[in-house]
């Protein structure tokens, strides 16, 4: 049962759209498993490899620019983004990894903070390639209808967390979870620290590269401050696995799945919708005194929480 | 020419000589002792045996290749792995996942890195504790864990750091076990260890550091009678 789970998932998430849901739904859906997707590329990194990254808006912002300028500038269809925002992507990757990855722990955190704010500006003032402020609009639209995104970004999603899986299990796995665990002892024991922690790092931008680059096909428009933003895009990738589970197969679903809820929950109370920070803020506090692992990796002790509130 | 071969290595850290000039050989399939008082280096020279720390004079050769200026994990890769003095368990890793992680190093597929982890915990003794996460290990089977990660690498050269100190005599017996089998697999030893009646039983040959300078080198029982040895351990002949 356990090993058929993801599939089971799948198939349902895939039979969803026959049942007619509205077009609000549609999207609230496709932007659930499209945090998943981003929340599985930071869990790959940061949760697995322990190399916290606070900037995982520039690869999404990287592979949202990617699929706008080949429109914008090329007349070409922003789908070729996708298989494009790989290869610029991972060239990012080794970059920010080559600067950052010699940092450890806090200091890479805000290593990667600081990259994701100077890709920002650049994207700002680099007004000939990225039109700056005023954003890249996809003029015509694929499709009107929600069906087909939801379809693409569902395979996206599924690849990803079979790579995710794959590598987990594999000596890729192993070797990352070594590095978090103690470096200088997986230093010693001939792991080639700084070659895996660059493969982790160029993965999980390349998959967060995608979701970026999904992205401006779904929306039809991004600006620096919306592909680039260090609140609505590197901190809540981070909320979304640190709620559903640090270093958990499921714990990115979860947490999208709670997130994007939380977050269109909190925008329909009058007044204190645009201090919808605040809410996550707290809910972050919360998580990390109660469910230290988030509630994939807290399960046991969630369950156990419940069953005494049921006793009593 | 032996196995590793030391040559007039020194290490300084600012100002201070933790390692002044220091040469020895460790030869192909012997038990070699490093002993001293407190702060006296050992460690040090394991740290720039395993690449940690770059000689600041000297260099370190291993099978005839210069091997300092590497860096550990190529170090660890020709062949010299290595134990912590103090035990640094992969923590929220299970004893198996951790012997699995450094059997990679010569293997690639699970299925073979999963038989080396096996074959090595059998070794150690580990193998009814395989699935405990390895934080909730008692000392004694952390360090037990710490020569089994360093075996699963399949070293030709085998560092330990202090496996011994702390454990209870049961515990001790079964330590000296695994080190006397492992040299009959015919790995080689370099031993850092305080407990002087082990170090007197296993080693075949001794060196002796002494605020980071050799003092002496020798068989147990020519050291056991070196006045030099006797002096920094037991202070100066008349006070004794």
């Amino acid at each position: 049962m356990k090993k058929y789970l993801p599939l089971i998932i799948a198939g349902l998430l895939a039979v969803l759209p026959l049942i007619g849901l509205s077009s609000y739904w549609m999207h609230i859906l496709i932007l659930v498993i499209m945090w998943s997707v981003i929340g599985m590329a930071w869990n790959l990194l940061g949760g697995y490899c322990g190399q916290v990254s606070f900037g995982h808006a520039a690869f999404f912002g990287v592979g949202a620019y990617t699929a706008g300028i080949l429109y914008n500038k090329l007349g070409v269809s922003a789908w070729w983004g996708l298989p494009l925002s790989i290869m610029v992507v991972t060239l990012f990757a080794l970059v920010i990894g080559y600067i950052c990855l010699r940092l450890k722990g806090p200091f890479f955190a805000l290593g990667t903070l600081a990259m994701g704010v100077i890709l920002r500006v650049m994207a700002e003032n680099l007004t000939t390639i990225t039109e700056g402020d005023l954003g890249i609009m996809i003029r015509e639209r694929t499709w009107i209808e929600k069906t087909w995104y939801f379809y693409i970004i569902l395979i996206l999603a599924a690849l990803a967390f079979f790579l995710v899986k794959k590598v987990i299990e594999s000596k890729l796995g192993y070797y990352f979870v070594a590095i978090r665990e103690d470096q200088d002892a997986a230093e010693s024991l001939g792991i080639n620290t700084t070659l895996y922690k660059t493969i982790a790092l160029s993965l999980s931008a390349i998959i967060t590269g995608l979701a970026g680059a999904f992205y401006t096909n779904y929306m039809g428009y991004i600006d620096p401050k919306i592909v680039f933003a260090l609140h609505d895009i590197s901190i809540v990738t981070i909320m979304v696995v640190m709620v559903g589970g640090v270093a958990t197969f499921w714990g990115p679903f979860v947490g999208a799945v709670i997130m994007v809820f939380l977050a269109e929950l909190i925008r329909t109370i009058p007044k204190l919708g645009a201090a919808h920070h605040t809410f996550f803020g707290i809910l972050l506090i919360v998580i990390i005194i109660f469910l230290p692992n988030g509630i994939v990796g807290d399960l046991p002790k969630l369950k156990k929480l419940l069953r005494m509130g049921k006793a009593a | 020419m032996s196995m590793l071969e030391v040559k007039g290595v020194s290490r300084f850290f600012g100002g201070l000589a933790a390692l002044t000039d220091i040469s020895f050989g460790v030869e192909k399939g012997e038990i070699l002792g490093l002993i001293g008082p407190n702060g006296a280096g050992k460690t040090t020279m394991f740290n720039v045996v395993n690449g940690f720390y770059p000689p600041s004079r000297g260099e370190v050769y291993f099978n005839q290749k210069k091997i300092s200026g590497l860096k550990p994990h190529q170090i660890c890769k020709m062949g010299v792995a290595r134990t912590f003095q103090v035990v640094r368990p992969l923590q929220r890793m299970s004893v198996l996942d951790n012997v699995i992680a450094s059997a990679f190093l010569r293997v690639k597929s699970r299925a073979q890195a999963e038989e080396i982890a096996f074959e090595t915990i059998k070794f150690t003794g580990l193998y009814d504790d395989r699935d405990v996460i390895s934080k909730g290990l008692p000392l004694g089977k952390r360090k037990k864990l710490e020569i089994a990660r360093a075996l699963a690498t399949h070293p030709e050269m085998l560092l330990l750091d202090e496996s011994f100190a702390g454990l209870n005599p049961t515990e001790l017996d079964e330590s000296i076990g695994i080190i006397r089998r492992i040299k009959e697999r015919g790995i080689t030893i370099m031993i850092i260890e305080h407990h002087m009646k082990v170090i007197m039983a296993i080693s075949d040959r001794i060196v002796v550091l002494s605020y980071g300078q050799k003092l002496a080198e020798g068989t147990p029982h020519e050291i056991g009678n070196n006045p030099l040895v006797i002096e920094a351990y037991l202070g100066e002949a008349e006070s004794a």
